[in-house]
């Protein structure tokens, strides 16, 4: 019996080494990343970039067959005209396409990035920071470079970027006998106008349950959860953002677009459930393609008591800081910013040009959408540090429930969270 | 087979020991599997475990020279960091036990309901019932969640027959509050009493853990109810027909009625099949993924969140490896404990002095 379970134990033994073994070949093979390149600081030179003959590949994570095609197309382009090979992967789900390039050591040289990511991939060296070798620097709007700087780095160049507006259903708006006069100026306004259209089945206002459209509230009273690199979710703006928000959500004309039994506020719009939202630029191309009878006007959020305000959103081109071929990557990148390469994206899948030379002949192209750009000169951002994305899901299943909370209370908590993840 | 194909070539050998052959041969036989294993199971176990040991940031090899051992901090993280990592793991363990309690419990005695139904020979078109009752389980899981998301909608099916009878559906998906509190509330109780609010387990209070599954939850109840209990009822369906029609029938004989032959003579017979579904129901319903990465994401208010699908967030979106790896061995961890345990509940028992003094012969009694 003993000699059966000492036989037991030393087979597991050897199990355990010879696994330990296996790990320790795969650790000594892959030149160790972590120490090698740590992130890079503030002075980056183009000398200090890879350079090589290897093609390059790119992730993204599409929103459809036509971001696809004018992706593939502009890079074909780019790789006929620089002689360097390129492929365009569409990720099904970026982040772990991405971790599982990362983990393995050989990551694609230009991906998707989002703002919340940026915090955990710069501080693990993932990332090579090349934002001060872009020869179009300058020309990036200031908020959105702000949202890719991290620790005074500038990592990467935005790729677009779309902003929330007030959009009026033009139809429902002139039945209750309200004209362009009407449109809200400020937060009164905004209240006697959704009064004014809340009737029996269809409410005034609709947003979604969450701080990524509550937002622009906290922004209008001169708020936000970040302020000055520390948190201040509780600020007295912020609470009287909310409890603006709250008064009107009980007195019935704002509504969540999940109340209302929408996915989201684009939904509660074209099935006529609300007649404003608040949504970003992606909200055309869904009108366009699921409800076209709906006639809209888009317009600027109304100011607050701390001015104007709205919420950006954006994307970078990453680039891995073990790319073999950077400054190739970053001629890609520098096409891809450039005015006609972002003007020929927007016109087939919607997000505004991340570049201020581009704005007139954008606005010449889309009269209409105008709000959505003049919103880049005041738009806040969601705070980007690690962990800063499960404070903001934690507030927003506070505010799920904000109709019967307290305000104060839920932005105390928030506070709590925040200030643990800032420091 | 290996000892079979092996014994010929023993014939010529020299060898001392008689099976030595044996023995190699056993080995290469053995050897494609315990290679498949030990690359896509052993190893990444021992892996993740590492993981949960160290600060891995998930660049590079986790167990190349930058990553350093930091003991059990990603584990006391979730458990006593009083941040909203804890809250967060408190969260998903109250969702998940409430998901258990309903769920494992109904889909066993609905599966032995069911096989008892589609086992009787007087049943007409019983293949007809048994396969329609195993469909949902052979469909995928995420087409059923899709499906679910329609019929629970604000204005789906579910709600509209609600309608018919007078009933107010909630809006299913969108609806954070607990059904227990909800309960509570329609009998006054809207608030937490003093007690219980003040005090809490992994970073929410105890009137929180008693919340009961959200509405949201509930559907998924209701869905691992619907998807599980076919294959389920194919267990105790091939247990009953394994078991020996005569013991019925002496039981008959000796006066027992339908329910006491049920109780007493299938039902105890049925223990190592009971074992299985439990087990498999306990295993299933503490893993819950696919519907959460598909449907809700751990909406409304973080109550369909489970610990499976937060180790994935924390991993994946956070960037937490080190974070996600413990919360994956904190739930085997729950899993091992609630499998021994109901094995122990479930053991075979003597046969107590007040039982077996009903089955003794009145001639014996003194």
């Amino acid at each position: 019996m003993t000699s059966h379970i000492s036989r037991r134990l030393l087979g597991a033994g050897s199990l355990l080494l010879a696994s330990a073994l296996v790990l320790g070949a795969c650790s000594s093979s892959d030149a160790d990343p972590t120490t090698s390149n740590a992130p890079t600081g503030g002075d980056v030179a183009v000398g200090d970039l890879t350079s090589s003959g290897d093609a390059l590949t790119l992730l993204i994570g599409s929103s459809g067959e036509a971001e696809t095609t004018a992706v593939e197309t502009a890079v074909a382009a780019w790789s006929a005209e620089s002689g360097v090979e390129a492929t365009v992967q569409v990720a099904s789900d970026l982040a772990q396409q991405l971790s599982q390039g990362f983990a393995a050591g050989s990551p694609p040289d230009l991906f998707y990035m989002s703002p919340d990511a940026i915090g955990g991939y710069s501080s693990n060296g993932s990332l090579k920071a090349y934002g001060d070798l872009l020869a179009n620097k300058a020309d990036f709007y200031g908020p959105l470079v702000d949202n890719f700087t991290v620790d005074g780095d500038f990592y990467c160049a935005p790729k677009d970027f779309s902003t929330l507006a007030l959009v009026i259903n033009t139809d429902l708006w002139a039945a209750a006998g309200l004209t362009d006069a009407d449109i809200p100026k400020t937060w009164d306004d905004l209240t006697a106008v959704s009064t004014t259209l809340t009737t029996d089945g269809r409410t005034g206002l609709a947003f979604g349950p969450e701080y990524q459209r509550i937002g622009v509230f906290f922004a209008e009273a001169g708020g936000g959860l970040v302020a000055d690199g520390a948190a201040a979710a509780n600020s007295p703006a912020n609470v009287e953002a909310l409890t603006y928000v709250q008064s009107n959500l009980k007195n019935g004309n704002f509504a969540f677009s999940s109340d209302l039994g929408a996915g989201w506020g684009g939904e509660a719009f074209g099935k006529q459930l609300a007649a404003m939202v608040i949504e970003g630029n992606w909200i055309t191309g869904a009108l366009t393609n699921d409800f076209p009878d709906v006639n809209y006007v888009v317009a600027e959020l109304p100011s607050g008591p701390g001015g104007m305000g709205t919420l950006q959103y954006t994307n970078c081109w990453g680039m891995s800081a073990d790319s073999p071929n950077q400054q190739a990557a970053l001629d890609l990148v520098e096409y891809l910013t450039a005015p006609e390469q972002q003007l020929a994206f927007s016109a087939a899948f919607g997000p505004m040009p991340s570049i201020a030379s581009a704005a007139d002949a954008w606005t010449a192209a889309n009269p209409k959408l105008a709000a959505f750009l003049a919103g880049a000169q005041y738009a806040q951002y969601l705070p980007s540090q690690v962990g800063a994305n499960e404070v903001v899901s934690d507030l927003n299943s506070q505010l799920e429930s904000l109709k019967d909370g307290d305000p104060a209370a839920i932005l105390d908590s928030v506070q709590g969270n925040l200030e643990a993840v800032i420091q | 087979m290996a000892l079979r194909v092996a014994t010929p070539l023993r014939g010529g050998s020299r060898s001392s020991g008689i099976r030595r052959g044996e023995r190699t041969a056993g080995w290469l036989f053995s050897l494609p599997v315990i290679v498949i294993l030990g690359v896509f199971l052993f190893i990444p176990v021992v892996m993740a475990i590492w993981v949960s040991f160290s600060d891995w940031s998930g660049r590079g090899s986790p167990v190349s020279s930058g990553v350093n051992f930091i003991g059990v901090e990603n584990y006391t993280d979730v458990t006593s960091g009083g941040g909203l990592a804890e809250k967060n793991f408190g969260t998903a363990i109250r969702n998940n036990a409430w998901y258990v309690v309903f769920v494992v419990p109904i889909q066993t005695v609905l599966s032995l309901f069911l096989a008892v139904l589609v086992n009787r020979a007087v049943l007409r078109g019983r293949s007809f019932f048994r396969m329609s009752f195993y469909f949902p389980s052979v469909t995928s899981s995420v087409a059923i969640t899709v499906l679910w998301l329609f019929l629970f909608s604000t204005s789906g099916v579910i709600n509209n027959v609600l309608s018919w009878f007078g009933v107010n559906g909630p809006n299913w998906f969108n609806d954070p509050r607990g059904i227990v509190h909800v309960a509570l509330g329609s009998m006054g109780v809207g608030t937490a009493p003093e007690a219980l609010s003040s005090h809490g387990f992994l970073g929410i209070d105890w009137w929180e853990w008693l919340s009961g599954p959200s509405f949201a939850m509930s559907a998924f109840i209701l869905m691992a109810v619907f998807t599980t209990s076919g294959t389920f009822m194919l267990l105790f369906l091939a247990a009953l027909q394994n078991i020996n029609p005569e013991l019925g029938e002496a039981a008959s004989m000796d006066g027992a009625n339908g329910r006491q032959r049920f109780w007493r003579i299938t039902l105890p017979q049925l223990r190592p099949t009971l074992f299985t579904v439990l087990t498999l129901g306990l295993i299933g319903t503490w893993q819950v993924f696919d519907q959460i990465y598909t449907g809700t994401q751990g909406g409304p208010g973080k109550t369909t969140l489970t610990p499976a699908y937060l180790s994935y967030e924390s991993a994946f979106i956070g960037q937490e490896w080190g974070r996600g790896s413990a919360i994956a061995f904190i739930l085997f961890i729950i899993i091992i404990v609630f499998t021994v345990f109901q094995r122990w509940v479930l053991r075979e028992r003597a046969v107590s002095k007040r039982r077996s003094y009903n089955y003794q012969a009145t001639g014996k009694k003194s």
